[in-house]
């Protein structure tokens, strides 16, 4: 892994940390009595605070996933460099779209 | 041809906090797309979302979901070990930290298959 990347897969850690510890805190709650669609959408329809934090959930986690895939496929597999990075931009990407696409869908649907 | 001296690393605790990492890593990677996927059931509106979580009331599912929550856990303190070893003057306790480590992801786990249960 390069500098860059090594510094990315670290900010985007540093940035996840208190996102994930809320996120953990929030599926506890949103269990208590069993988790239903209408619970989760009255929470986080047009709740520009749960847009925000979900938002930033799924770029750093985007960005974090995409490289700790390429070192793994780096380091575990045979395939070259330029495939690797091929493979992890295209995850990362399809990451990305599909976690803003279901943010979009509980926020504002 | 792997020899004993080479793998000898193996048996470090801390070699094996290291592989649960990226096990845990790599299985929320693969989760992540099912999970955005879930939620943007959303946008066909509540009642196909509803369906799918009462589909996922089947106890394998709520098995497979403590599961995730004992991954999402142990991943989140490994990385925090790894945040706190490479950016503080810390050298002392590195295993007795992966080891606490993974027991309070087990509690968490455990607490939410009370819930869940």
């Amino acid at each position: 892994m390069n500098v860059r990347l090594y510094l990315w897969q670290r900010a985007t850690a540093a940035v996840m940390a208190p996102l994930v510890m809320v996120h953990i805190a929030v599926i506890f709650y949103a269990t208590r009595h069993g988790m239903s669609a209408a619970d989760i959408l009255s929470r986080t329809h047009g709740s520009f605070a749960w847009a925000a934090f979900y938002g930033l959930f799924v770029l750093a986690v985007s960005i974090h996933a995409a490289i700790g895939v390429r070192n793994i496929l780096t380091e575990w597999t045979p395939l070259p460099e330029r495939r690797v990075d091929a493979c992890v931009v295209f995850f990362g990407l399809v990451l990305a779209v599909l976690g803003f696409r279901a943010v979009a869908a509980v926020v504002l649907w | 041809m792997v020899t004993g001296r080479a793998i000898k690393h193996r048996d470090s605790a801390l070699w094996l906090a290291a592989m649960v990492h990226r096990i845990s890593g790599l299985a929320l990677a693969l989760f992540l797309p099912l999970h955005f996927l879930t939620l943007g059931l959303a946008i066909e509106g509540e009642a196909r979302l509803e369906s799918f979580l009462r589909w996922s009331d089947q106890p394998l599912v709520k098995a497979a979901e403590i599961g995730l929550v004992f991954l999402f856990t142990v991943h989140l303190l490994g990385g925090l070990r790894i945040l706190v070893i490479e950016n503080f003057d810390w050298r002392d306790g590195q295993k007795q930290l992966a080891t606490l480590a993974a027991a309070l992801s087990a509690i968490v786990a455990f607490a939410f298959l009370v819930r869940v249960f």
